[in-house]
């Protein structure tokens, strides 16, 4: 860890449980129907948020499973419950999906809004595979609002090339487009947050 | 040796083994997981903070060598939506879903087990109202899932997947089948420890985690690369799970008592912290 996490937040009382791979059996257990359709397709202002999950060599992953969890249009903290059983009207900002055989992952989402004025929106995102002994965390940020990522603590921390991986692409058709890459020349920036130890 | 041609007939009968990806010995595996077990104790005697998490690089595992971050992770302050977690409730999981032996109409074989504890975050307080999900082999070491074609019998009776909400106090109670160990592909002769796959939601949404629970005892823990991933002794042995007699019960099933401890909340302090200012 080259950075000294957070030096305000307190010590844990307890030790933490350690995580462990999801192994590559979890495909009959944890997908279920509509769990990387946060909204439905046909509502106004649904987002295509897509890409590939790649490896150290550049091999699309197949067994990967991926979680997103996210504000609202207009930046509100959602809290509702119905993520497991959509009704297909409530957003209730979290949804799951694993990868396709190519290495392939698609959600169906809201862009993200600010959650106070002058903040760079965010998607965060959380990747598990086989082969990946933890989960590992990083965010999606919205690339529109060019003077907000400026002033962006995290990705003015960053070199460019780096920032430039935790920034999605909007494409022509309105997508969200973002890779990960869990290593090599294009590895995903992965993020460590106080209190994990 | 004898011990090597009857291991090694055993490969060529196997019809679900893949020869190359089968060639180290356990020998040699249990000697790389060694040397870095060793390596992990001269850091500990040198001052280094015990470790808490499995090594993301732990060349052992052979899937993760291609599959683990090479940059450190980059320490950040979570904001606003990292602050939370997604709610779920009643509508999402009935409670029967925490009943692993009754979702089909026979009773399924194996040994009858309640696997229950309460899910707290690092500073001890109950996480109440949140998902956990269990998946898991049956009584055979088999798991219902097309990539699993090791040559053990599947139970009609059994899937081996639960959900439930914990409790106000964090307390859950999964009822299903004391799993098998099975074998893997990641080297020659290699098999998992029994255990339960784990996911987990905290308050925050940094305390997501998957994970496994084991079985006191397993006779397998010293040989697997997965569980040995947490170099430390004391962190993985956190990872199993303790026979708990009050939670026997009489003539039905024998019981196991787990607690996870998540991360720390990180929205207390913060937002004390701006409260200062
Ligand atoms: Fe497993």
């Amino acid at each position: 860890m080259t950075q000294a996490a957070h030096t305000s937040a307190p010590a844990l009382k307890l030790a933490p449980t350690p995580g462990q791979t999801i192994g590559p059996f979890y495909g009959y257990a944890l997908p279920y129907e509509k769990d990387n359709e946060l909204v439905n397709q046909a509502r106004p202002g649904s987002v295509r948020l897509h890409g590939n999950v790649t490896d150290g060599a550049g091999a699309l992953i197949p067994d990967a499973l991926l979680e997103i969890w996210q504000p609202d249009e207009e930046g509100n903290v959602v809290s509702k419950d119905g993520s497991l059983v959509r009704d297909g009207y409530t957003f209730t900002g979290w949804g799951r999906t694993a990868v396709d055989n190519a290495g392939h992952y698609t959600f169906t989402t809201l862009n993200p809004g600010a959650t106070e004025a002058g903040k760079a929106p965010f998607i965060m995102l959380t990747v598990f595979a086989r082969g990946l002994l933890n989960r590992l965390f990083t965010r999606i940020y919205l690339p529109e609002d060019t003077a907000a990522l400026a002033n962006d603590p995290l990705l003015s921390s960053l070199d460019a090339k780096s920032r430039a991986s935790m920034i999605a692409t909007r494409e022509a058709d309105g997508s969200l487009r973002f890779d990960v890459s869990l290593q090599g020349e294009d590895e995903t920036v992965f993020l460590a947050y106080p209190r994990e130890d | 040796m004898s011990t090597e041609t009857a291991s090694s007939k055993t490969s060529n009968q196997s019809p679900s083994l893949d020869p190359a990806a089968t060639a180290v010995s356990q020998e040699s595996m249990s000697a790389e997981i060694s040397d870095i077990q060793v390596g992990y104790q001269k850091s500990l005697a040198a001052g280094v903070k015990a470790e808490t998490q499995p090594r993301l690089d732990f060349a052992p595992y052979r899937s993760s060598l291609l599959r683990h971050p090479t940059k450190n992770l980059h320490h950040v302050d979570p904001e606003t939506i990292e602050l939370y977690s997604p709610a779920f409730g009643e509508r999402d999981v009935h409670t029967l879903e925490s009943d692993l032996t009754i979702q089909h109409n026979g009773e399924p074989i194996g040994e009858r087990i309640v696997v229950a504890g309460r899910v707290l975050d690092g500073d001890g307080r109950p996480v109440a109202g949140q998902l956990i999900e269990v998946w898991q082999a049956n009584a055979a070491g088999r798991y219902i899932h097309k990539r699993d074609q090791h040559p053990a019998p599947i139970d009609p009776n059994f899937t081996g997947v639960g959900r439930a909400i914990t409790g106000k106090n964090g307390e859950y109670s999964f009822t299903t089948i004391k799993p098998a160990p099975y074998p893997w592909k990641n080297h020659h002769n290699a098999w998992r420890p029994a255990h339960i796959h784990f996911s987990l939601f905290g308050t925050d949404f940094t305390q997501r985690m998957i994970t496994q629970m084991y079985f006191p005892g397993d006779p397998l823990f010293s040989l697997d690369p997965i569980y040995q991933s947490i170099t430390d002794a004391e962190a993985r042995n956190r990872l199993v799970a303790t026979y708990d007699h009050s939670i026997t019960s009489h003539e039905w099933a024998t019981g196991y008592n787990w607690d996870i401890v998540l991360t720390g909340s990180n929205r207390t302090w913060m937002e004390d912290e701006e409260g200062d200012h």
